[in-house]
């Protein structure tokens, strides 16, 4: 019974030894296909260390599954005394040394380039927050956030998922390819980690510190990674989506982006109505707040506070103008002063009349403005 | 031999009857006094061993709730920020519960009746180093009903996000106090014990490998659990009295405490590892009825692994953004730890090359431990090279890695050491039949489980998600299948113990084993309550 099950576990490690090759299938198997120098080594160096061990590991139990064969009293062997022998015990301290250096050589290699930042093509900075990332292209002068876009229904299963699902973003990174781009990672709350495997790039973001990290992407298409750092709650919903686009494609869309950001620039002493102020806090507030008081406005008992019937909310403004700009100390609620003082009043504005919240006022972003001040 | 007075002995002289071994020891409390006021070795050793076994179906459970969640995309079971709470505290009770209290509980049946002590250097301290442990655990547990739920933030309580969490993370670091006091209580006596209480003759190059091992391993401990408590001290003082040791902008470093906590880390995951080495040393040379192979050089090979294991921390950080020179050195460093590590192998291998071998549920659980503990140990390799960790940090071939070891590494030997010492510990023989089916269940549903975490790492997906992207589908659910069949074949053992506990099955003879050599198959089964009274002798 011993040899059948032996049998099946030779056929069950074959067919994981043999699985690369069938990348194509359903299932996954293998790193994602890399696209930049960097990516291509770490690859490389990974299928070459797979043999390695591949090697060693047939050699050692090859002697291990022959020994249990041979060396069993059912078959009436007789156990040797043996049970010292120094020239065996060099042997096998020495080779598994020479062993290693064989692969500590590409691999230090690769690090060395890796760790290469030098000469950089374009410089964008990338921060995370809970539970974003935020672009800012700091030679080009603008910057964007990028949520998660996957529908909540399709994450609550009330919707079929689409084919990107969880991995898709509003607003995705844009590079051009064949640049070096030299990204700058830091966090604005807790830690995060920006993670492209198609790039081999993977960096921590830790708050009030800036690492950097570096890559060349070879291909035109659109890359995906995930947050590889726990950070909360919505920790598996913080993808990272960059397109890579061609060198005229990629100046078409820093013009756009430029021209945006000219025609945005609001007026901060502009008088807006409540049902405007009420309806762009809407979409302010599904964005960035709704993952924690939620879409409904209840909050999580025992976690994130209600904002429906909230005495914050529904009490004197000001004093919800400085919690929002100023988040509160000691719980979840981080600042929000990178939002624009028009985007706080209309979240402001939107929380004060949504739900059962019934003030009826709106609040301006002069007040904003002033409070900041 | 001993000049350090213990309970038995005093307790031994007052009621004139001090020759018989069995009895006249004066007043025994009975029924649940016996445990709670208990100084006797065996019995706390047993206590250890119950209370990790409650631990690891306490922490199995998680793990079950967590498989069940990741069983289809999308949100099904689980809130995110319970599901973040279940691998955080399913990491602390396997680590902090289930795993090291059963190394301690074997060390207390084993290691006084191997040395050819009486008993514990320090009696009562070991009661108290146990009954530390109920109300750790219990703080842990009780984590989850207090207002903003257990610590969420990963077993590694990284700040920041552990400064943001609520009372459940204050909660988690009182307890880790409590477990970490209990721990190094434990440690001390047990060096004592080995320093001080062997039986005249045996020499230190004459203890049993298991004993060596955990000498090491209580060395390891008392070096490493100072600067846990420490590190988790800060956090309770950047949460709640305005430090800023981890805080960048009062000057303090988030990183800071990675590199302590990893500091601590990296030495624990061979304080769980160690005293599998051990058990499984003292298994392979019986069950192949021949002498361990090279056993100095296994002496040696442990203390490198143990040396070797403070200048490591920083492997588990090769994404934190090191300057080259360092990930070199953290690198090269880790890489080295094969060296000695190879060596025990090798060892094991020689031990049951021309052997006699026989193929009882310890044995089985040995070889499973060698094969297994192997492959954990290529993956260990492959995230030891930085340029491929960089693709493989946090994701599940992360998870895949230290399953294989700590699983089918720690405790596959702790399985074999209970069904090898069982039959000592109860006086009855274990079912052989159970235990194989407890082994080969446990075998094949361990690796439907966790092999394929290594695909869906190398695939990019990230650990500690409730929710993933469609393409991880197809394996998580055969994860999650595999998980149900390995926490469901646990059940065998549980009842395998109980038929031992409940003396149905043969009655044991004082040495089961053809093969085994040590000093505790010369006392009967069940070992008496007090054995080596009169220290045995040791050609």
């Amino acid at each position: 019974m011993i040899r059948t099950l032996a049998k099946a576990w030779a056929a069950g490690i074959a067919l994981a030894f043999l699985a690369p090759g069938l990348a194509n299938a359903a299932l996954v198997f293998d790193l994602q296909p890399p696209v930049t120098p960097m990516a291509r080594q770490m690859y490389e160096l990974n299928v070459y260390i797979f043999w390695i061990c591949v090697i060693i590991f047939c050699a050692v139990f090859g002697v291990m599954f022959y020994s249990i064969f041979r060396h069993r009293k059912s078959i009436g062997h007789k156990a040797a005394q043996f049970h010292e022998n120094t020239t065996v015990e060099i042997v096998w301290t020495v080779i598994p040394f020479l062993i290693l250096l064989g692969m500590a050589w590409p691999a230090t290699k690769t690090i060395l380039a890796m760790k290469d930042t030098s000469g950089p093509d374009i410089t964008i900075k990338v921060t995370g927050y809970q539970w974003k990332w935020n672009y800012d292209y700091l030679q080009e002068g603008f910057g964007f956030y990028s949520n998660l876009s996957t529908p909540l229904a399709q994450i609550e299963n009330h919707e079929p998922k689409g084919e990107h699902y969880l991995l898709e973003v509003d607003h995705p990174m844009v590079v051009p390819i064949d640049a070096k781009v030299r990204v700058i990672i830091t966090a604005g709350d807790v830690l995060h980690s920006w993670s492209v495997p198609a790039f081999g790039v993977k960096q921590d973001a830790i708050p009030g510190f800036v690492r950097d990290s570096w890559f060349k992407a070879e291909k035109l298409g659109t890359y995906r990674g995930q947050c590889s750092e726990l950070c909360g709650k919505e920790h598996g919903f913080m993808p990272v989506v960059v397109e890579v686009k061609s060198k005229e494609d990629y100046a078409a869309w820093v013009a756009a982006q430029k021209q945006k950001v000219a025609s945005a620039k609001e007026d901060p002493s502009k008088v807006w109505t409540e049902a405007d102020l009420a309806a762009k806090g809407q979409t302010i507030f599904a964005a960035n707040c709704a993952a924690c008081h939620q879409a409904n406005g209840k909050g999580v008992p025992g976690a994130f506070p209600a904002l429906d019937g909230s005495k914050v909310v529904n009490g004197p403004d000001d004093a919800q103008i400085a919690l929002v700009l100023n988040g509160k100390a000691g719980t979840a609620m981080p600042p929000w002063k990178q939002l624009s003082d028009t985007d706080i009043a209309a979240v402001i504005t939107y929380t004060r009349n949504a739900w059962g919240n019934h003030t009826g006022e709106a609040i301006q972003p002069s007040a904003v403005l002033a409070a900041r001040k | 031999m001993s000049s350090i007075p213990h309970d038995q002995a005093v307790a031994g002289h007052t009621d004139g009857h001090a020759g018989d071994h069995n009895e006249g020891h004066g007043y025994h409390p009975t029924g649940i006094m016996r445990w709670i006021t208990t100084t006797n070795h065996k019995d706390i050793g047993t206590l250890y061993l119950l209370f990790s076994l409650t631990m690891f179906f306490i922490g199995g459970c998680m793990a079950l709730t967590i498989r069940a969640e990741l069983f289809q995309p999308g949100l099904q079971i689980v809130h995110p920020e319970f599901f973040n709470s279940l691998t955080t505290l399913h990491g602390l009770i396997m680590i902090f519960g289930a795993i090291m209290p059963a190394a301690v509980g074997f060390a207390n049946w084993q290691v006084p009746l191997m040395i050819g002590a009486p008993d514990m250097a320090f009696a009562r301290m070991n009661n108290w180093s146990f009954w530390l442990l109920p109300p750790a655990a219990f703080m842990l547990i009780l984590s989850f009903f207090v207002p903003g739920g257990a610590a969420a933030g990963g077993w590694t309580l990284y700040p920041p996000l552990s400064v943001q969490a609520g009372m459940g993370m204050d909660l988690t670091i009182f307890a880790i106090h409590i477990m970490g006091a209990s721990s190094i209580m434990g440690s001390i006596n047990i060096i004592t014990t080995i320093l001080n209480m062997r039986a005249p003759g045996m020499t230190m190059m004459k203890l049993p490998m298991f004993v060596w091992t955990w000498l090491i391993t209580a060395y390891l401990l008392i070096a490493v659990m100072p600067v846990l408590a420490g590190s988790v001290t800060m956090l309770l003082t950047d949460r709640h009295f305005g430090t800023s040791f981890f805080n960048a902008a009062g000057g303090g470093d988030p990183v800071l405490f990675q590199h302590v906590f990893w500091f601590f880390g990296h030495p624990e995951v061979y304080i769980m590892i160690l005293p599998s080495f051990g058990i499984v040393s003292q298994i392979i040379p019986t069950f192949a009825r021949k002498p361990l192979f090279g056993y100095a050089s296994m002496v040696y090979a442990v203390a490198s692994i143990a040396i070797l294991s403070f200048l490591v921390w920083a492997h588990h950080m090769f994404t934190v953004g090191m300057p080259a020179a360092g990930l070199l050195f953290f690198m090269y460093a880790t890489m080295l730890i094969a060296v000695p590590t190879g060596v025990k192998v090798f060892n094991w291998l020689a031990t049951m090359w021309k052997g006699s071998m026989t193929f009882e549920t310890p044995m089985l659980f040995a070889i499973g431990f060698l094969f297994l503990f192997t492959m954990g140990g290529f993956t260990g390799l492959v995230l030891a090279l930085t340029p491929i960790d960089i693709q493989l940090q946090d994701t599940y071939y992360v998870v895949a890695h230290f399953h294989y070891v700590l699983v089918a590494g720690s405790l596959f030997a702790f399985f074999g050491g209970a069904y090898y010492w069982l039959p000592k510990w109860t006086g009855t023989m274990y079912n052989e039949k159970l235990g194989q089916w407890h082994f080969w269940s446990s075998m094949i549903f361990f690796n439907i489980t966790f092999f394929p975490m290594h695909f869906l790492g190398v695939a990019g997906m990230p650990r500690r998600i409730p929710d993933y992207a469609q393409q991880f589908a197809d394996w998580n659910m055969v994860v999650s299948i595999g998980a149900f069949g390995f926490g469901l074949s646990q059940i065998l053992f549980v009842v395998a113990v109980i038929k031992c506990i409940r003396g149905d099955g043969a009655k044991a003879p004082a040495k089961p084993w053809e093969g085994a050599d040590t000093l505790e198959w010369t006392v009967p089964s069940p070992a008496p309550h007090h054995t080596f009274e009169t220290p045995p002798v040791i050609a």
